[in-house]
């Protein structure tokens, strides 16, 4: 067991090491002179001439990515253009707020998806199957910002039930201790702001969920009815024992490593998804700050949120990895 | 004489595996919803520029602004009184044509870095598949988002991201169908007889292993059309004027809360109904054709 979990550890290296050259050359990739990129077109030579220094950019490109990499592991992530504040602050304060979006997502995602696979599954060809995956199609088939659109002005401007955007009204006041504004609010018993911190949520979460439970249910499906025709299945139901038992507690165990693989995958999509989700709803996560850079060109934000974002990505999908031995036993002899 | 034989015996046997499986598809209620989506669209997006053209800098008409739908304007018109109708019919050549080239362009170039890394193995396979697994380390979206951002917003960066993002995933069916085909007998003969390994490759191997390239280019379609419609939407994609129903959304977004609902439903409408048809056309494919070796089409 400890032997896969370092052999996948290692095998992330050249990864990580690649993926750190991307990042690290993106601000290199912008034609140009990055100086230049980052000032802007009417800088002054000297300013640009700073910038080059304070950049590092003189020095050979190699050098440059080991100060870079350097930097990274002593939390230095670079500074924003516009307001000069450390990235690595930044992100501190952003980061909380996308982690609580996307976990409610998922979580909608699996309360929903899961049983819906399931059930179609189980029920094959009926009623509901076919409209399940029906929905589910179109779930995969929208593009997510503009159901949050059409969701916000149903439930927002027309009925007026649900705020469209923020996280918290601004007349209410709630101290943050973990950047989750819910459980925050739970936790110091502010019934006003968790009332309303929940209500700020709940568009922006299903939105966000659309895409993760359709394929979520689609893959539960399929892997499902694969198990389901299994002589196994067969035998187990032929000696009596009970279908719930026989379906939920042998199949899906054997049919849940695939949707453990899909799962991980989605939280790459929810991280992505979140930069249109977040800008629509004005979610003060990492998503809108990106879009917002990209807009005012400050690229080292960038650079560093989707740095992030990334690191993010591979350690779920190595968290998937290590599901797969306690899933599977036989990955761990393999 | 022989080879020549053979090969035409070869094509034969394809033309009725072809046929086969378009009659599996059309028997299909599903995919034969979404093959006719798809030429629905394409020919919306070939008829309606030549019948009923369009130039979208000379189309605001202020005084129109913001107008429901009604039998004059059958969407309404959006901020600048331009009618919805029109634009989302000629968004149609756009997003077809993004969805088309940025598919092309990750097909050949994934099929022709997968079939080397599949042929030759060493090294050079583990150097190809190592980028291939960087490129997938990175959610697809942010990479795409991140590639336009270097190279500036527009349409052609706009396929090259969205080809860019695809290639790992063409080059692993490639591979792996390198790999299983070129175990069989007409290659080893090939081979024995001395023929050239990219002739092998592009004539032999390629075309029998055709099937799950071309579901996963039906449904990568799909993808790219989304994630155009969000570049475009974030103002990274097509530039207004420009009638992409991505940019046409981000346009119109904000007239929501005074209650202009139109100018957002029907581009999005559109959008939906292209990647719902490509969707089933390339479920119903992969059904019809049934490539065991489809690698699961990476969703954004």
């Amino acid at each position: 067991m400890l032997t896969y979990i370092v052999r996948r550890l290692l095998a992330m290296v050249p990864v990580l090491i690649g993926v750190s050259i991307i990042v690290f050359l993106f601000i290199h990739m912008i034609p140009g002179d990055p100086a230049v990129a980052i000032l802007g077109e009417r800088a002054t030579p000297e300013s640009v001439a700073r910038m080059r220094t304070e950049l590092g950019l003189d020095k050979p490109i190699w050098e440059q990515y080991f100060i870079y990499i350097g930097n990274i592991f002593q939390g230095d992530w670079g500074r924003s253009i516009r307001s000069n504040t450390p990235i690595i602050d930044e992100i501190r304060v952003k980061f909380p707020a996308t982690a609580e979006l996307a976990i409610a997502a998922m979580i909608i995602a699996l309360l929903i998806g899961l049983p819906a696979g399931i059930i179609s599954a189980a029920r094959r060809n009926s009623l509901f199957d076919s409209t399940a995956m029906f929905v589910a199609l179109i779930g995969v088939s929208m593009p997510v910002f503009w159901l949050g659109l059409m969701l916000a002005f149903l439930f927002s401007v027309a009925l007026g039930w649900l705020p469209f955007s923020g996280r918290l009204d601004s007349t209410l006041v709630l101290q943050t201790k973990t950047g989750f504004m819910v459980w925050d609010a739970l936790m110091t018993a502010n019934w006003n702001a968790l009332g309303n911190s929940f209500a700020h949520l709940i568009l922006p979460a299903v939105t966000l969920s659309t895409i993760p439970m359709a394929i979520i249910a689609r893959m539960t499906r399929s892997s499902l009815l694969e198990e389901l025709g299994q002589d196994y299945v067969r035998t187990a139901k032929a000696m009596g024992f009970n279908e719930r038992r026989v379906l939920l507690g042998h199949a899906m165990k054997n049919a849940s490593l695939p949707v453990v693989t899909t799962i991980g995958l989605q939280v790459g999509a929810l991280l992505s998804g979140a930069i249109l989700t977040e800008t629509i709803f004005s979610w003060p996560g990492i998503g809108r700050w990106i879009f917002s850079a990209i807009q005012a060109r400050d690229y080292p934000i960038v650079q560093g949120a989707a740095l992030l974002i990334t690191l993010v990505f591979m350690a779920v999908n190595l968290l998937v990895d290590i599901s797969y031995a306690f899933l599977d036993p036989r990955i761990r002899y393999h | 004489m022989e080879d020549t034989a053979l090969i035409s015996q070869q094509t034969m046997a394809r033309n009725t595996f072809f046929r086969q499986a378009f009659r599996r598809l059309w028997s299909s209620g599903s995919a034969r919803l979404g093959l006719f989506m798809v030429v629905f669209l394409v020919l919306v997006a070939v008829i309606v520029p030549l019948a009923w053209p369009y130039n979208p800098k000379t189309d605001s008409e202020l005084t129109q602004r913001l107008q429901q739908p009604s039998w004059s304007h059958p969407f309404g018109t959006d901020n600048q009184g331009r009618d919805i109708f029109r634009r989302v019919a000629h968004g149609a050549p756009i997003s077809l044509r993004v969805g088309l080239l940025a598919v092309a362009f990750g097909l050949l170039v994934g099929t022709v870095l997968g079939m080397i890394s599949g042929f030759f193995g060493g090294w050079l396979d583990s150097v190809i598949m190592r980028i291939m697994d960087i490129i997938l380390a990175f959610p697809a979206t942010l990479l795409a988002i991140a590639i336009v951002a270097t190279r500036g917003p527009g349409l052609e960066n706009t396929m090259f991201a969205i080809g860019i993002v695809s290639i790992p995933g063409y080059a692993r069916i490639a591979r792996s169908m390198v790999m299983t085909l070129i175990e069989r007998e007409y290659v080893s003969a090939a081979r024995a007889i001395g023929v050239a390994p990219i002739v092998i490759l592009f004539k032999h191997v390629l075309p029998n292993g055709l099937s799950p390239l071309i579901v996963q280019s039906t449904l990568n379609i799909a993808s790219a059309v989304l994630e155009a419609a969000a570049l475009g939407f974030l103002g990274l994609g097509a530039q207004p004027p420009q009638p992409e129903w991505g940019a046409m959304l981000s346009d119109s977004y904000k007239f929501l809360t005074v209650g202009a609902w139109w100018p957002v439903l029907f581009p999005g409408l559109a959008i939906m109904f292209t990647v719902l048809g490509f969707n089933l056309l390339g479920d119903g494919l992969r059904d019809a054709l049934d490539p065991r070796m489809v690698v699961k089409s990476r969703r954004f």
